[in-house]
């Protein structure tokens, strides 16, 4: 029992709340998701009706098929493109953050507001499109994986530098000065002491992290043009020309982008739900 | 914070020799850890963003640039299609964050409130947070269709009419915030339901005790206790909505005409359309706008905390 539920003190469930919370739910969120999971398995014609009915015929695979192999396997390709992406960004964060927000939190300095401002601005300030284009080319990285790979894990560093400066607050330090009495040096103390114990906001860490690189949209965009290069959210225009949109293929690719997210989602929701609310408690 | 670097300081000051000892004897928590994430930090970001303001005063193409001192942001304020993208900015980004204040709080009462089917509820309303904006936008571009998609379809049902939700350019940007709300609300409610579960129960218990009714426990209790809850919410879907590109450039392409453009879709589209100086003054304008509003904004609601 919560507080809010003493917010409405009766002694039982409120039933005819529930009935209404329920069927609106359906309504406003179910069915837009069953109309995608319908539309994606109809035929061209009956998908081109736009309504939300029974399919005619389940073209489940005869779907899958066409959608894999639309533009010479182009989502095959934004899969292997995007799993790398997220991978090595995600991975860079975790281990970059985790130093930064280490430091940050156990060692008192005169640059300490100085760099947590910077870290603030991280997440407030939008980043300089073109000017940033113009860096990448000078470096040789535009249109480069490993490039994009760098844009993502600089602007998601500050959103993880904050969760694991957070955490780190609550491991003892008394862990830190056993282990430097044992001999253990800046980059053991860490990555053998402390980063093992970092385990539950890492995982938070990387489910957060890897959902948003997988979901982004606009920095591929912008720093990785090309099919070869293309990631999975920009397969979704695969399936529009100029005249038509292939309603079915379109919902289809939908619903097969959405599957990791919701996997992410079925395994970590906790972990999720962790991440995205610690700025909450803390104000 | 200030104690501190004081107290660093004034002891330097009386042992300078000491304290540059002090800074050579071995110290656990190295500065080299911060240097990887200074490095891509500072090169792909802060150097961008400082060289954003000098390149916003050019005329350039990437490889030359031409000085023409404020032009492009003459520009842009003369521009009508420029100038509309700058007050949609701004009414997209109340429009949503308001709406997923209210909208959250509302959802996180009922969903800590013993009703049946919390746990369902509570997934379906956070689920298309996860959901990639291109696919939700597509989704609902198709289900607002003015003729044959579903919300217009249902309402005829019932004798409504609908309008052409995006192409009517009445209608467009509200569209489309409706459906930002509609993605998003889920994290406000999550932020807020953590806040509710936080408060202490004694405090309601007392509050009924003391004959407050449901409506007087939620604005004298619920409500200002979850005030760190609401300035998050108010912060991060300000920030959100002040950005967001992905959702428009999906549903309307900033159409019909420009009457749904944000600062980002202009952004965008002058970078297509080669004309990168008064695109970079529109990142320069976005910057400046988005720190005009959240520095005071967050300066202000964190200034009174709520006792506890």
């Amino acid at each position: 029992m919560s507080t809010a539920e003493l917010v409405n003190h009766k002694p039982g469930r409120n039933y005819l709340l529930s009935a209404v919370a329920i069927l609106s739910s359906i309504v406003v969120f179910v069915i837009p998701f069953a109309f995608i999971v319908l539309t994606a398995v109809k035929d061209r014609q009956q998908s081109a009706d736009l309504d939300f009915s029974w399919p005619h015929q389940f073209r489940i695979v005869q779907n899958f098929v066409e959608v894999v192999k639309a533009r010479d396997y182009m989502l095959v390709i934004a899969f292997i493109n995007s799993t790398i992406l997220t991978v090595a960004s995600v991975a860079g964060m975790v281990v970059l953050a985790a130093m930064a927000g280490f430091v940050l939190q156990r060692r008192k300095s005169r640059w300490n507001p100085f760099i947590n401002f910077l870290v603030l601005s991280g997440l407030i300030i939008p980043p300089a499109v073109v000017p940033t284009i113009w860096v990448l080319q000078k470096l040789g990285l535009f249109k480069t994986m490993p490039g994009l790979i760098l844009i993502e894990i600089a602007f998601g560093l500050s959103f993880c530098i904050l969760l694991f400066r957070a955490f780190v607050a609550t491991i003892p330090r008394e862990l830190d000065e056993a282990a430097i009495i044992d001999g253990a040096g800046p980059l053991r103390l860490f990555f053998r002491v402390i980063f093992p114990l970092l385990r539950s906001v890492i995982i938070t860490v990387v489910v957060v992290q890897s959902v948003n690189v997988f979901n982004d949209f606009v920095n591929p965009l912008y720093f990785l043009p090309g099919d070869q290069n293309a990631t999975v959210q920009l397969t979704l225009y695969n399936f529009s020309s100029q005249f038509t949109t292939q309603y079915n293929l379109l919902f289809m690719d939908i619903l097969l982008i959405t599957i990791p997210p919701l996997i992410m989602f079925l395994f970590f929701n906790r972990q999720i739900v962790a991440g995205l609310t610690s700025g909450a408690i803390k104000g | 914070m200030t104690i501190t670097s004081a107290r660093v300081k004034s002891r330097s000051d009386a042992t300078p020799a000491a304290s540059a000892a002090g800074g050579k004897v071995y110290s656990p928590y190295s500065f080299w850890f911060y240097l990887p994430t200074a490095l891509i930090y500072s090169i792909l970001f802060l150097v961008p963003t400082f060289a954003s303001f000098y390149y916003s005063l050019t005329r350039w193409s990437l490889f030359e640039s031409k000085f023409i001192g404020l032009d492009n942001f003459v520009m842009f304020f003369q521009e009508p299609a420029l100038v509309k993208g700058f007050t949609n900015t701004l009414i997209y980004a109340v429009v949503t964050s308001g709406s997923k204040v209210v909208l959250g709080l509302l959802l996180a009462v009922l969903l800590t409130s013993r009703i049946v089917g919390r746990g369902y509820l509570r997934s379906v309303v956070f689920f298309p947070v996860l959901v990639s904006t291109i696919g939700v936008g597509l989704l609902f571009q198709v289900l607002m269709n003015p003729e044959r998609g579903l919300i217009n379809e249902t309402l005829s049902v019932i004798g409504i009419q609908g309008p052409g939700w995006l192409t009517d350019p009445k209608w467009a940007l509200m569209s489309i915030a409706a459906v930002d709300v509609w993605k998003g609300v889920g994290l406000a409610t999550l932020i807020y339901i953590a806040g509710i579960v936080s408060i202490p129960r004694e405090y309601m218990e007392a509050a009924r005790v003391d004959g407050a009714g449901s409506w007087e426990s939620f604005w004298r209790i619920v409500l200002p206790l979850c005030k760190p809850a609401t300035v998050t919410v108010i912060i991060l879907s300000l920030i959100g909505g002040l950005r967001s590109f992905e959702l428009i450039w999906a549903m309307t392409r900033g159409g019909p005409g420009f009457t749904s453009d944000v600062i980002s879709s202009v952004i965008y589209k002058q970078y297509q359309a080669g004309f990168y100086g008064l695109s970079t003054a529109g990142n320069v304008i976005l910057f400046l706008l988005v720190t005009a509003i959240i520095l005071p904004l967050s300066w202000f609601l964190n200034r009174k905390e709520v006792e506890m």
